[in-house]
C-alpha cells in the first residue's frame, strides 16, 4: 500500500507528447470551472474583508464600491478586538515547540519500542496504536482535570498535553518506517563503538528525515487549527482559533466585518506555508492518510 | 544490543510515555470510571452504576443529534466520494495545468475547521439573505450547509489519493480490455474499480471518521441552531458538559457511547473493505 503511493506520488515529469485533442480541452475547462469554484470562497473573504459591516451581510457576492469600501477598517477593529498578534505568537509557539518535541521525543520512544522486544514495549505499541480512533470528546473532561491538577494549563504545559496526544499517531508513523531500516548499520556502528544515543542521532535519525518531515506538518496542521483543546485548557491565553471564535458574541451575534479581516489573516500564513513546502504536505498527509 | 538500548529508557522512552500518561491513559481510565459516577468535580464523584447511560438515551437531544450526525455521514460519505472520484479520473492524464488544479482543490484541507465555518457562514447566509433566510432559519439549511462544507473541504484530500491508486492501474489491463472491445463503462466498472479498491479504502475509513466526529464545522456554522436543531454528536457531549450543571457525569457516558461507536465503525468498516479488497 505504502509502495503503491510512493510511486504515485513522485510528480510524473513526463512531458506533454501529444497536443490537446477537443476532447482533452473540455475537460480542461471543467476544470477550470471548478477550481474557480474551489477558489472563490477564499476570494470571496478576501473581498469582503473591505467592504463595511452592512454590506457582508447583505451584498457579500458584489465588488466592493466606492460606498462600500471601508479601506483597513475592519483589519484593525478586528485586531484590537481579538489581539490578534499576541494570539498569533501564541500560536506560533505553542504549534513551532510541540511540533519540535513530538518529533524529538517520538522518534526516540519509536526506536526503543521497535528494537527492544519485551511485554512492555509490546503493550505501548499496542496502547499507542489505540489511542488513534479514540475521539477527544472521550477524554476531554478529564485530561482537563489533570492538567490542572499537574500544572500543565498554560501555554507551556499545553506543548506537553500536545505530546501526548500526537504520541500516537507520531510514534505509529515512525516505528513503521524504522522497522525497514536495517538493524546491520546500527549494529556496525555500534561494534564501532558508539553508545546507543550515538548510533540513533548519527545512524538512525538521518534515515528517518522522510517521515519525520511527514510527523513534522501532520502535527503542524493539527495543533495550528486546533481549537477546542486550547479552548478547555488555557485559562486567559488564546491561540488564533480561539480568538477567531471569540468574535461570536453573546446569542450569536457576530461582527462579520472584522471577522472577514481576521479569517483572511488566518488563511495567509496557510497559503503561504502551503507554497513554500506543498510537496512535502501533499506526501505527509498522504503518507498519514495510509498509515492511519 | 537489545540490553544497552533498554538501559537508556529514561531519556528515549520516558517522556513521550509520561506525556501519554498525562494526556490519553489516565484520562481514559478515569473517563470509562467517571462515566458511572454522578460528579461536579473530580473529587466529589460517588458512583451512580448505569444511571447516566440510562439518562443519555432518556435524552431528546443526544438522540436528536445521533440522527443528525448519521444523516450527515451517510450524505457526506456519499457525496465526497463519488465527486472525488469524478475529479480524479478527470484529471489523471498528464492534461494542461494537472499539478495546478491538484494544488488548489487541495488547499481548503489545510484550513482550519473553525476559519471554514465562518467563510462558509458568510456565503451561505449571503445567498440566503436573497430569500429573507439566514443559514439558522431552518435546520435543513444548517443540515446542506455542513454538508457542502465538507465537500469542499475534503474533495481535494480524496481526490489525491483516488489519482494514486488509479495512476496505479497497469497500462497491460487496459489495453488488453481495449483489444477485447470493452467500452470505456465496462472499463471503469470491471478495471478502474476493483483495482482502486484499496484507495476506496482509504477515503471511506478517513471520510466516515472525519464527517462522523465533525466538532469544529458543526460549531462555527451553526452551534446547533435553530434550537439544538443541527447539533451534532461532538458538539452535543461538550454542551452537555460545559453547559449544564450536575450533567458532567451524563456527559461522560455520552463521551463513552460516542467513543464506542467510532471505534465499531472504524474497525468493521476496515475489515469488510479489506476483505473485499482480496476478493476482487
Amino acid at each position: 500500500m505504502a509502495e503503491m503511493v510512493k510511486v504515485a506520488i513522485t510528480e510524473r515529469k513526463e512531458k506533454l507528447k501529444t497536443p490537446m485533442t477537443a476532447k482533452d480541452w473540455i475537460k480542461f475547462i471543467i476544470m477550470l470551472i471548478l477550481s474557480i469554484i474551489f477558489i472563490a470562497p477564499i476570494l470571496l473573504v478576501l473581498i469582503n474583508s473591505f467592504k463595511g459591516k452592512l454590506y457582508v451581510s447583505n451584498e457579500p457576492f458584489a465588488l466592493p464600491s466606492a460606498e462600500s469600501f471601508s479601506g483597513l477598517k475592519n483589519y484593525i477593529n478586528g485586531i484590537q478586538k481579538i489581539d490578534f498578534f499576541s494570539a498569533f505568537f501564541v500560536s506560533l509557539f505553542v504549534t513551532v515547540c510541540s511540533v519540535a518535541l513530538i518529533v524529538l521525543a517520538t522518534a526516540m520512544c519509536a526506536w526503543f519500542i521497535t528494537r527492544v522486544k519485551t511485554w512492555y514495549t509490546k503493550l505501548l505499541y499496542l496502547l499507542f496504536a489505540f489511542s488513534m480512533i479514540v475521539p477527544f470528546q472521550m477524554v476531554m473532561y478529564p485530561m482537563s482535570q489533570v492538567a490542572n491538577i499537574t500544572h500543565l494549563d498554560n501555554m507551556f504545559g499545553i506543548v506537553i498535553i500536545y505530546l501526548g496526544f500526537g504520541a500516537g499517531l507520531s510514534v505509529f508513523l515512525f516505528a513503521g518506517f524504522i522497522k525497514s531500516v536495517p538493524l546491520e548499520i546500527e549494529e556496525a556502528a555500534m561494534i564501532d563503538g558508539c553508545g546507543p544515543m550515538r548510533t540513533f542521532f548519527m545512524v538512525d535519525f538521518p534515515i528517518l528525515r522522510p517521515s519525520a518531515i511527514t510527523v513534522a506538518i501532520l502535527n503542524a496542521m493539527w495543533i495550528w487549527n486546533d481549537y477546542l483543546l486550547p479552548s478547555i485548557i488555557l485559562n486567559d491565553t488564546r491561540t488564533l482559533p480561539v480568538a477567531i471564535q471569540y468574535l461570536r458574541g453573546g446569542y450569536g451575534s457576530i461582527d462579520m466585518a472584522a471577522m472577514m479581516a481576521m479569517l483572511v489573516l488566518a488563511i495567509i500564513p496557510i497559503i503561504i506555508f502551503y507554497f513554500v513546502c506543498q510537496k512535502y504536505i501533499i506526501k505527509g498527509v498522504m503518507a498519514g492518510a495510509v498509515k492511519g | 544490543m537489545q540490553n544497552a538500548i533498554k538501559k537508556w529508557f529514561p531519556i528515549l522512552a520516558l517522556p513521550t510515555v509520561v506525556a501519554f500518561m498525562i494526556s490519553f491513559l489516565i484520562p481514559f481510565v478515569m473517563g470509562i470510571y467517571l462515566s458511572f459516577c454522578s460528579f461536579k468535580t473530580v473529587k466529589n464523584a460517588t458512583w451512580v452504576g448505569f444511571d447516566n447511560y440510562l439518562r443519555s438515551f432518556a435524552n431528546e437531544d443526544f438522540i436528536n443529534a445521533l440522527w443528525f450526525t448519521v444523516k450527515f455521514t451517510v450524505i457526506s460519505v456519499i457525496t465526497i466520494n463519488i465527486l472525488a472520484f469524478v475529479f480524479a479520473l478527470l484529471l489523471t492524464k498528464a492534461l494542461r495545468g494537472t499539478n495546478v488544479f491538484r494544488t488548489i482543490f487541495f488547499m481548503p484541507n489545510l484550513i482550519g475547521g473553525i476559519v471554514l465555518g465562518y467563510i462558509w457562514l458568510m456565503i451561505i447566509n449571503g445567498f440566503l439573505y436573497y430569500f429573507g433566510a439566514t443559514i439558522t432559519t431552518s435546520a435543513t439549511y444548517g443540515f446542506w450547509g455542513l454538508v457542502i462544507l465538507m465537500n469542499w473541504q475534503l474533495i481535494g484530500y480524496m481526490m489525491i489519493i483516488y489519482i494514486s491508486g488509479i495512476q496505479n492501474i497497469s497500462p497491460d489491463l487496459l489495453e488488453a480490455a481495449d483489444i477485447d472491445g470493452a467500452n470505456s463503462a465496462q472499463k471503469l466498472l470491471h478495471i478502474t474499480i476493483p483495482q482502486v479498491m484499496p484507495s476506496i479504502t482509504i477515503c471511506l475509513f478517513l471520510t466516515l471518521t472525519n464527517s462522523f466526529k465533525l466538532f469544529d464545522q458543526n460549531y462555527a456554522l451553526t452551534a446547533g441552531a435553530p434550537g439544538k436543531q443541527t447539533q451534532m454528536l461532538a458538539l452535543d457531549i461538550v454542551n452537555t458538559f460545559y453547559g449544564r450543571v450536575g450533567w458532567q457525569g451524563v456527559g461522560q457516558a455520552k463521551a463513552v457511547i460516542f467513543f464506542l461507536i467510532v471505534a465499531v465503525i472504524a474497525l468493521s468498516q476496515l475489515f469488510l473493505t479489506r476483505r473485499k479488497e482480496v476478493e476482487s
